[in-house]
C-alpha cells in the first residue's frame, strides 16, 4: 500500500513474478538504477562506501534509498528484531547506500526508514495503480546467506504516469542507440573473424583503447571533436600495430586457430592489465557524459549525446557499407572472407588486405568504445570487456564472419538488453542475450544472415 | 604408373545383374539398394540417384566427372550428410537417417578421399580404434583394467597380423603423422578392415599413393572380396577399374548414367560424352590426368 | 624488504588450498582439451557451481558438508548437459562462445540480488565452513609448522582434504586416458569423422568428456570454497583464462603436466604479487605504488600465455610429437 509514496523493495527470488503487473514497470525502473551497482561495476556498490553500523556482527541487512533514480543522503535507517537488544540506526550515505550488521541468521527483523529524515520537496505521491504491500516500515527475513538487501525507492509524479508502452518505446530506442554502438564494434571482430578466423579476444581492449585515447586527448585540452578524430585515428594505429607487430608474424607462421584465440586471450589479458596500471580502478567522464536530456515526445527524453551517437553511428555504418561494397578493397576484402585460398589464387593480396581489415576493425572498434563510454556512462579499464560476450553473441547471432550479420546481431541484441529488464531485474539484463545467444545456436547455428552449410 | 599392375588377372564375378545392364538395373543379390536419394547444395542438385542397387560379394567401381556427386553419395549412404529425399537399404535395414556410427556398426565401414589417418596417435593405436570388442571403450569399464587387458592383448595381436599384411607392422610405435601418404591410406584401410566389416566403401584409395604401393593396394582390394567382402570404390584410375572391378556405375551430375561389367561401359557412348567430351579418342584414364599417355598403349 | 619471508610465504602456495583447486581446474581443462580437443572456455562457471553448491548446501539446506559437497558435482553434469547438447554437434569455437557465455550467466545468476538471501548476491556466502566441516576435523587445535608449510588445524584440515580429492581426482583420470576409452578420445581429437566412420558415438564420448572435466572444475571450486568464503568475483572470466595458462604452461595432453602447471602458475603470481608490492615499497619501480605493483602479475599472465602459445604449445611437459594444436 503506498501509504507515502515510499515504495521499498525486499529483494527475494521469484519476486517480480509475484508483483501484481501494475507494479511492475515502476519495480523496473526503480530498480533500474541498480543496474550500475550490479553488473560486476562493483566500483558504485562497494560496500565499503555504505553507511555502516554494528559492522562485527557477522550478517547484515543492507541497502540504498534513493528517490527517481538518485540516491538520498542522511536518511534515517533503524532496524529492530527479537535477536537485537536496542533498535541500530544509521543515516544512509552520500550514495543512497546503508547497512546494518545484525547478530543472527535465520531471524526477522523490522526495518523502518524515518519519513521525517527524507529531504522536503520530495515529491511523494500517492500512486492509485499500486497496490503492492509497501510502507516506510518493512518486516525482513535474513535466511542462511546471512544477508538481505532492503532498498527503498521513493516515487514521483513522472515515475507513476509513465505508461508501460512509453516505457517500451523508450527502452527500444535506447537499445538501438546501444544496438548501432555495437554494432560498430562487433562488424570489425566479425570482419577479422572473417578474414583471418581468428576469434578475437583483445577486440574488448581495443574497444577500451578508443574511450582511453579519447580521454587522454581531452585531458590534453584538446576539444571533443578533436579527442574523438585523434582517438579513432590512434586506434586505427593500434589496429594496424597489433597486425604488423603479432598477428602478421604468426600468420607467416601457419599458427593454428586454436593457437591464435588463445594468443589472443593472452593478448587481452595484458592490455587489459596495462590499462589498468595506466588510469587505475576508478571511472572517469568525458565532458558532456552528463548533457541534460531533451524531451521529445511522450516521456521520451534523449540527451544530445545520444541522438549524436545514434546519427553519427548509422553515419559510420553507412560509409562501411559503401566501403565493403563499392571499393576494390572492400570487395577483396568479402573475397577473402568467403574463400581464402581461392582469393589469393586469384591474385589478391591476402595479407595486405587483413592489415586493412585490422585497422578498419580497430578504428570502428575504437568509435565504438567512445560511444560505449558515453552510454555507460564512464571510462573504466575494463569497460570493453563487459561487452566483449555482447560482441560475440551479436557476432553468433547474425551469422560468425558476415558483416551484416553482426549489425543486425548487434541491433537484436542491443534492443533485447535493453527490453528485457521490463520482464527480468535489470542485474540479469546481459543473461538474457547470453541465453538467446545459446538458443539460436540449438536451432539455426548458422545464425540469421549465415549460410546454411555444415557447421559439424 | 599402371603399366606395373596386372600381373595377375583376378577372378571377376560374372551374372551380378537381372536383365539388360541399365542405369539401376536390379542386381541378384543385391547389399545396398538406394531409391530415389536426392541432396541439394542450395541450387545445386548434386547427388539426385532414381534407384541403384550395388552387387554383394563383388567388387563395384563408382566413376565419374568431377563434380559428379561420387563423394556425396557416399557420404549420404554412410550417413555423413543428410539427404533432402529418398530411402536407402543395407541387408534390407533401412539407413535413411541413421547417424554414422551406428551405420558403421551394422557393418558399413568407408574410408576418406583426404585421408583421416590420426596423426598424434600411434599407427597401433590407429588400429586398435578399429576394433568394435572393446568393452574399455566404455566409461564405467574403462576404469577397472582387468575387465579389458585381456581382449586388448587379443586386438593388438589381430592388428599386428593386418598390419604385416599391409607392410606396416614397422611402424607400429611410430605417430601416424610420419607416414607417407600412402602409407596412411593403408593405415586407413587397414583400420577400416580392424572392425571386421561386411561392405566396404573405398573414397579414391589410390589418390596420392606411390606408384609402388599401388600394387600392393590393388592386391589388399582383391583380397577383401576374396575374404567374402563387398567393396564400392570411387576411382578415377580405368586401368585399375577395368582390372579389379566386377561392376561399374557411372555418375554425371549427380544422377547415375550407366552400369555394367568395366568392358561393356566403356563402350557406353553416354559414357564417353560425359567422361571425354570431344577427346574420344583417348584412353579414359589420361583424361583424369593420373595416367601419362606414352606408358599406356591406345589399344586396350 | 623481507626477501627470504616472499620466499618463504611463495614456497607456503604449493600446498595451498587455491593451488590444489586451480589443479584440479586444470586436469578438467586437461580432459577437455588436451584429450577431447574440446575448447572450453567457461570452466569458471563449472568452478562456481562446485563453490556455490556447496556453501549453498549447507547454509540453505543445512546438509552435512560430505553430502553439500556433492552438490556441486551434480550441478556441474547438469550444466555440462545443458551447454554440450546443442554444441557439442557444431564446430569447435561454438562451444567456446556458448561455454564463456554460460559461465558469465552463472556469474551474473549468482551476483544478481534477485537470489541474494541464497546466494548472498555481491557479497557472497560464509560461515558455510564453520558448522560440520570445522567440526569433523580430526586434527587436535593447534599450529602445525612445516618449515614454510604453516598453517592451523582448520588449515591443514581443508589442505588434506582437498589432496585426497586431488590425488583421487588425478589417479581417475590416469586411469581414464590411458584406457580404450580415452584412445577414443584422443582419436576424436584428431579427427572426429574418422573415428565416427569406425562405429564410435563421438556425440557421447565428447558429452561423458565434457561431463568429466566440468566435474572435476566443480570439485576445484569446493576446495577453493572449504579454504574460504564464496564470492562471484571469484569466478570471473579471467580465472578461465588463469586456468589455461595452467594448462598450456604444463602440457595439455598429459595427466601430470596441468597439475605441475598450476602449481608452477600459481607459485610464480605468488611470488611476483609479493615481489612486486615490496619492491614498489622500496621505490625500486619508477614510482609505481603498491597496489599498481600488484597487477602487473596479470600482465605478465598475459604475456606468459602468448609466448607459451606461440613457442612452445606442448608446454612444459609434454610431447612434441603430441602436441595439442593440430587444427
Amino acid at each position: 500500500m503506498v501509504k507515502d509514496g515510499i515504495t521499498s523493495h525486499v529483494q527475494q527470488p521469484g519476486d517480480p513474478m509475484k508483483m501484481p503487473k501494475s507494479r511492475i514497470s515502476q519495480w523496473i525502473r526503480t530498480v533500474l538504477v541498480s543496474i550500475i551497482a550490479c553488473t560486476g561495476l562493483s566500483l558504485f556498490a562497494s560496500p565499503a562506501s555504505a553507511d555502516s553500523a554494528n559492522a562485527d556482527l557477522p550478517y547484515s541487512i543492507s541497502g540504498t534509498v534513493s528517490e527517481s533514480g538518485a540516491p538520498l543522503e542522511g536518511v534515517k535507517i533503524t532496524v529492530t528484531g527479537p535477536s537485537m537488544a536496542v533498535p541500530t540506526e544509521v543515516l544512509t550515505a552520500v550514495d543512497g547506500s546503508w547497512s546494518i550488521g545484525v547478530p543472527e541468521k535465520n531471524s526477522d527483523y523490522e526495518v523502518k526508514l524515518d519519513t521525517e529524515t527524507l529531504p522536503a520537496g520530495s515529491s511523494i505521491v500517492d500512486d492509485p495503480d499500486t497496490t503492492a504491500v509497501e510502507s516506510s516500515s518493512m518486516s525482513v527475513r535474513v535466511g542462511p546467506g546471512g544477508r538481505v538487501a532492503l532498498n527503498f525507492f521513493l516515487g514521483d509524479v513522472e515515475r507513476a504516469t509513465t505508461s508501460l508502452l512509453d516505457q517500451l518505446l523508450s527502452r527500444i530506442i535506447n537499445g538501438v542507440n546501444f544496438g548501432l554502438m555495437l554494432a560498430l564494434a562487433s562488424i570489425g571482430l566479425s570482419l577479422i573473424y572473417g578474414t583471418t578466423g581468428i576469434s578475437n579476444f583483445a577486440h574488448a581492449e581495443m574497444v577500451t583503447f578508443g574511450a582511453l585515447a579519447s580521454l587522454i586527448f581531452v585531458q590534453l585540452g584538446a576539444p571533443l571533436w578533436i579527442a574523438l578524430i585523434g582517438a579513432v585515428a590512434l586506434s586505427a594505429f593500434f589496429g594496424w600495430g597489433m597486425d604488423a607487430a603479432l598477428w602478421a608474424p604468426l600468420r607467416r607462421r601457419n599458427t593454428g586457430l586454436v593457437q591464435l584465440m588463445i594468443v589472443s586471450i593472452g593478448l587481452s589479458l595484458a592490455v587489459r592489465y596495462t590499462y589498468q596500471l595506466i588510469i587505475g580502478g576508478g571511472t572517469e567522464q568525458l565532458p558532456g557524459a552528463d548533457s541534460p536530456k531533451l524531451q521529445l515526445f511522450g516521456s521520451i527524453s534523449l540527451s544530445w549525446i545520444d541522438i549524436a551517437s545514434m546519427v553519427i553511428s548509422v553515419f559510420l555504418l553507412a560509409v562501411f557499407a559503401w566501403w565493403l561494397l563499392r571499393t576494390r578493397i572492400g570487395k577483396a576484402t568479402r573475397a577473402i572472407s568467403d574463400n581464402p585460398s581461392l582469393a589469393a589464387a586469384s591474385g589478391i593480396n591476402v595479407d595486405a588486405v587483413v592489415r586493412v581489415v585490422w585497422i578498419v576493425g580497430s578504428a570502428l572498434a575504437g568509435f565504438s568504445g567512445i560511444l560505449w563510454a558515453f552510454f555507460r556512462p564512464g571510462i573504466r579499464w575494463d569497460m570493453g570487456g563487459q561487452i566483449l560476450l555482447l560482441m560475440f553473441a551479436a557476432t553468433t547471432l547474425g551469422g560468425l564472419g558476415t558483416a551484416w550479420g553482426a549489425l543486425i546481431g548487434s541491433i537484436i541484441v542491443g534492443i533485447l538488453v535493453e527490453t528485457s529488464t521490463l520482464v527480468i531485474p535489470s542485474d540479469l539484463k546481459y543473461v538474457g542475450a547470453l541465453v538467446i545467444l545459446i538458443v539460436i545456436l540449438l536451432f539455426r547455428p548458422q545464425g540469421i544472415m549465415g549460410r546454411k552449410e555444415r557447421v559439424g | 604408373m599402371s603399366s606395373n599392375v596386372a600381373p595377375a588377372t583376378p577372378v571377376k564375378s560374372t551374372g551380378l545383374h537381372v536383365g539388360e545392364a541399365s542405369p539401376g538395373v536390379a542386381k541378384r543379390d543385391p547389399i545396398l539398394i538406394a531409391n530415389q536419394v536426392r541432396r541439394q547444395f542450395g541450387g545445386l542438385t548434386a547427388v539426385d540417384v532414381e534407384h541403384l542397387e550395388i552387387p554383394r560379394h563383388a567388387i563395384t567401381a563408382l566413376i565419374g566427372p568431377n563434380g559428379a556427386g561420387k563423394t556425396t553419395l557416399f557420404n549420404l549412404l554412410t550417413g555423413f550428410d543428410t539427404a533432402n529425399t529418398g530411402t536407402w537399404s543395407f541387408n534390407g535395414k533401412s539407413l535413411a537417417g541413421v547417424s554414422a556410427f551406428k551405420v558403421a556398426r551394422m557393418g558399413l565401414i568407408r574410408t576418406f578421399q583426404l585421408t583421416k589417418a590420426l596423426s598424434l596417435l600411434t599407427v597401433m593405436d590407429n588400429m586398435k580404434l578399429g576394433s568394435t570388442q572393446q568393452l574399455g571403450e566404455k566409461l564405467w569399464a574403462s576404469v577397472f583394467p582387468m575387465l579389458w587387458r585381456k581382449k586388448e592383448s587379443e586386438i593388438e595381436e589381430q592388428a599386428l597380423d593386418l598390419l604385416a599384411r599391409f607392410n606396416l607392422d614397422s611402424k607400429k610405435d611410430d605417430y601416424a603423422a610420419s607416414l607417407s601418404g600412402g602409407q596412411r591410406k593403408l593405415l586407413e584401410m587397414a583400420r577400416a578392415l580392424m572392425t571386421k566389416p561386411e561392405f566396404v566403401m573405398l573414397d579414391e584409395p589410390m589418390a596420392g599413393v606411390n606408384p609402388a604401393l599401388t600394387q600392393s593396394l590393388l592386391e589388399h582390394i582383391l583380397n577383401l572380396k576374396k575374404a567374402g567382402m563387398t567393396v564400392l570404390f570411387v576411382e578415377h584410375d580405368m586401368h585399375m577399374v577395368r582390372h579389379i572391378a566386377d561392376w561399374v556405375i557411372v555418375m554425371a551430375e549427380g544422377k547415375v548414367i550407366a552400369e555394367g561389367s568395366p568392358d561393356e561401359v566403356m563402350k557406353n557412348p553416354a559414357v564417353v560424352d560425359a567422361y571425354l567430351g570431344s577427346h574420344q579418342d583417348i584412353d579414359l584414364g589420361t583424361v583424369t590426368g593420373r595416367i601419362t599417355l606414352p606408358k599406356i598403349g591406345k589399344g586396350k | 624488504m623481507d626477501f627470504l619471508g616472499i620466499l618463504n610465504s611463495t614456497v607456503g602456495f604449493v600446498i595451498d588450498p587455491v593451488t590444489i583447486a586451480f589443479s584440479l581446474a586444470a586436469l578438467g581443462l586437461a580432459v577437455h582439451f588436451g584429450f577431447a580437443g574440446l575448447l572450453n572456455m567457461g570452466m569458471a562457471g563449472f568452478m562456481a557451481l562446485g563453490a556455490y553448491g556447496y556453501a549453498i548446501g549447507i547454509l540453505t539446506f543445512g546438509l552435512p558438508w560430505y553430502i553439500a559437497a556433492f552438490l556441486g558435482p551434480l550441478a556441474a553434469i547438469v550444466f555440462a548437459l545443458i551447454l554440450g547438447i546443442p554444441t557439442l554437434r557444431l564446430r569447435g569455437d561454438y562451444l567456446a562462445i556458448v561455454t564463456i557465455a554460460a559461465a558469465e550467466i552463472m556469474r551474473l545468476l549468482f551476483l544478481t540480488s534477485t537470489f541474494g538471501p541464497i546466494t548472498g548476491s555481491a557479497d557472497g556466502l560464509s560461515g558455510h565452513n564453520s558448522g560440520s566441516f570445522w567440526a569433523d576435523n580430526p586434527l587436535p587445535e593447534g599450529q602445525y609448522d612445516f618449515g614454510p608449510f604453516r598453517g592451523t588445524e582448520l588449515d591443514w584440515w581443508v589442505r588434506i582434504v582437498g589432496f585426497l580429492i586431488l590425488c583421487v581426482a588425478v589417479a581417475i583420470v590416469w586411469l581414464l586416458v590411458n584406457s580404450p576409452w580415452g584412445r577414443v578420445l584422443k582419436g576424436i581429437r584428431e579427427d572426429e569423422d574418422a573415428v565416427r566412420s569406425l562405429g564410435k558415438n563421438v556425440f557421447a564420448y565428447k558429452m561423458q568428456a565434457l561431463i568429466i572435466g566440468g566435474v572435476l572444475g566443480a570439485l576445484g571450486g569446493l576446495v577453493l570454497a572449504m579454504g574460504q568464503n564464496v564470492n562471484p568475483n571469484q569466478y570471473v572470466t579471467s580465472i578461465t583464462f588463469y586456468i589455461w595458462t595452467a594448462l598450456l604452461l604444463g602440457g595439455a595432453a598429459t595427466v601430470f603436466g596441468p597439475l605441475a602447471g598450476a602449481v608452477i602458475f600459481w607459485v610464480i603470481q605468488a611470488f611476483i604479487g609479493l615481489l612486486m608490492p615490496a619492491l614498489a615499497a622500496e621505490g625500486l619501480l619508477l614510482g609505481l605504488s603498491s597496489i599498481q605493483a600488484a597487477q602487473i602479475k596479470f600482465i605478465l599472465v598475459g604475456i606468459a600465455l602468448v609466448l607459451i602459445v606461440v613457442f612452445r604449445p606442448q608446454g612444459i611437459f609434454g610431447n612434441k610429437k603430441e602436441l595439442t594444436f593440430v587444427k
